[in-house]
């Protein structure tokens, strides 16, 4: 395509680059910006550059953060004796979303996945190990895994809970089974099977 | 089930193309290289999404076009429902029902089912196990969702196991722990799939049987005989024993991914012992089995697809075969001949079935009135 600027060029060339954007939504996008007032380019501009320049992993859970270790590990309102596991920052949200847990996270960054090349030794693991290994006042009681129930995500579960065996903490695993408002009928066999073995004591107060 | 009418965009030969069919018989007649077998192509596409002959999906759209469209108006009793299957090259390929498109294919297999009959299932008796695999697994995935979707997580966590023993090898390292998680996964699917396959033989060798003898009316015994080296007492062990090896040959040596379904004719290998014509036979019988099991499970009978088989087939396996499609054994068929006359012939006596021929001619097809 021909641009009237190499300017123009330039911006629709780096908006591409996004996943999810083609040449032409990020011409409509760059010209978008040209339409409107020079600061809300401006405003754009800083935001992307604070997002990289500003933000950092935390050293301890290894979430995005705003300073060296997160505002959630820093927390004094967290029970500092739960660990939950997860793949990556998103999952924190939705977990946070939730407001049903108040312990403290770890991202683990990626997921053992053979096929991808993605080993033990290419998420933060031997983090975790560490972190479990060192604790104290208090010490980890609980490690919850929060991963997908995929085969990746099992694989991954087993491998952290053999790692953590030496170390006597108790290892859960969210439940998994049918969707609230679900209809058993419309269950796949596996799911089902599952939640029948792995079947909860019926709780009043929830209901 | 049936299908009403067929149109085609830029599919193979055809530029664009409407088709209206009868619920019984279709022929589709024309010279060699007309573009007769990709009009069945076409159907077998709707109902298992895929070609029945080329696997890459874009070397099926026409040649100087970049998108192709294939929909079918299908007649399930009193509903009318509209498949399509659409690809504009260099994206993903999309199936639609009814204007909803699928999140997954696997989701579609086995709403309409088709059998195709063609001249190069002799693969299934010459080559080797994996086309025998394939040929039952497409019937099982077409007659149990359930089935297609274990099959599905089987060859997964096999790709990743595989995956992993080439690492350990390259790297020269050997995790336990690693390894684990996908031996106990292979192992539940792989258990699944096993008596899943065991016990649909034990549903279709009757069917299989008797088709066999109605079609030879020889003495000779014939068999299937279902191999699996998962099929022991403790297969975990028999995992466990493999190990070395599998690390040696950085694949999986145990699993029902090297099953076989074994073609036996009195007891010898049927490749190398049967004749021509017995191997014929058994050919049109495992495809006439899987036409009995589909309409077993599904309550209704699946569209069969015949491509060429008048050349392929002598006037004895003919006349047996015309015998069912007289006695209204199948529900809506299609067939193709390159010669016009011979079709003329063999569905003239047919009187009570409604009997559509239709010309093909590089690409075009013109419905040839029955007089």
């Amino acid at each position: 395509m021909q641009y009237p600027s190499k300017y123009i060029e330039k911006a629709v060339e780096e908006i591409s680059s996004l996943p999810g954007i083609g040449k032409k939504t990020a011409l409509r996008l760059a010209l978008h910006l040209l339409r409107k007032d020079e600061e809300n380019t401006h405003a754009l501009a800083t935001a992307l550059v604070d997002l990289r320049s500003k933000t950092q992993y935390c050293q301890q859970c290894h979430n995005i953060s705003d300073a060296a270790v997160c505002s959630t590990c820093s927390s004094h309102h967290r029970d500092r004796s739960v660990i939950c596991i997860v793949e990556n920052p998103q999952d924190v949200m939705a977990i946070e979303n939730t407001a049903q847990y108040r312990g403290l996270y770890h991202v683990l960054g990626g997921i053992i996945s053979p096929i991808e090349g993605v080993g033990p030794s290419d998420i933060k693991l031997e983090s975790l190990v560490q972190r479990v290994a060192e604790a104290s006042d208090p010490a980890i009681k609980e490690v919850i895994l929060a991963l997908s129930p995929t085969m990746e995500g099992d694989t991954t579960a087993f491998y952290i809970t053999k790692k953590l065996k030496p170390y006597g903490v108790k290892v859960s695993s969210i439940a998994r089974g049918i969707p609230v408002g679900g209809e058993l009928e419309y269950t796949d066999e596996i799911t089902l099977g599952r939640s029948i073995l792995s079947r909860t004591a019926y709780d009043t107060s929830h209901s | 089930m049936h299908l009403e009418s067929l149109e085609l965009l830029n599919f193979k030969n055809y530029e664009e193309i409407n088709l209206q069919f009868s619920p019984e018989i279709n022929c589709l007649v024309g010279s060699n290289g007309s573009g007769k077998t990709n009009m069945l192509d076409a159907i077998h596409y709707l109902s298992l999404t895929k070609s029945a002959f080329n696997p890459i999906d874009v070397q099926n759209i026409r040649h100087e076009s970049d998108f192709m469209v294939i929909r079918g108006m299908f007649r399930k009793e009193d509903r009318q429902e509209t498949i399509q299957c659409s690809l504009q090259q260099g994206q993903r390929k999309v199936l639609r029902r009814n204007k909803k498109d699928y999140d997954k294919m696997s989701e579609h297999i086995g709403r309409y089912p088709v059998v195709l009959i063609a001249p190069n299932d002799t693969d299934v008796i010459r080559e080797g196990s994996e086309t025998r695999r394939k040929f039952f697994d497409s019937i099982l995935s077409q007659i149990d969702q359930q089935y297609l979707l274990w099959l599905l997580q089987y060859n997964h966590v096999l790709k990743q196991r595989n995956s992993l023993l080439k690492q350990f090898s390259e790297n020269n390292t050997f995790d336990r722990d690693l390894l684990e998680p996908y031996d106990r996964h292979l192992l539940e699917f792989g258990q699944l799939l096993l008596k899943a396959r065991r016990d649909f033989l034990q549903d279709y060798l009757p069917y299989f049987l008797s088709h066999y003898q109605n079609l030879s009316e020889g003495k000779e015994a014939v068999s299937i005989r279902y191999e699996s080296n998962m099929d022991v007492a403790n297969p975990e062990a028999e995992l466990r024993n493999n190990l070395r090896r599998d690390l040696a040959l950085q694949r999986s040596n145990i699993g029902i991914h090297k099953d076989d379904f074994v073609f036996e004719i009195d007891g010898h290998p049927l490749k190398k012992f049967g004749s021509q014509g017995q191997q014929k036979s058994f050919l049109i019988s495992l495809k006439l089995a899987h036409f009995d099991s589909i309409r077993q499970h599904k309550g209704y009978k699946p569209i069969l697809l015949l491509d060429d088989i008048f050349d392929k087939l002598d006037d004895h396996r003919i006349a047996k075969l015309m015998e069912l499609v007289s006695g209204h054994a199948f529900g809506q068929l299609f067939v193709t001949d390159a010669r016009p006359e011979r079709t003329e012939r063999i569905f003239q006596q047919l009187s009570d079935t409604e009997v559509r021929v239709y010309r093909i001619e590089a690409g075009e097809a013109r419905r040839i009135m029955a007089e």
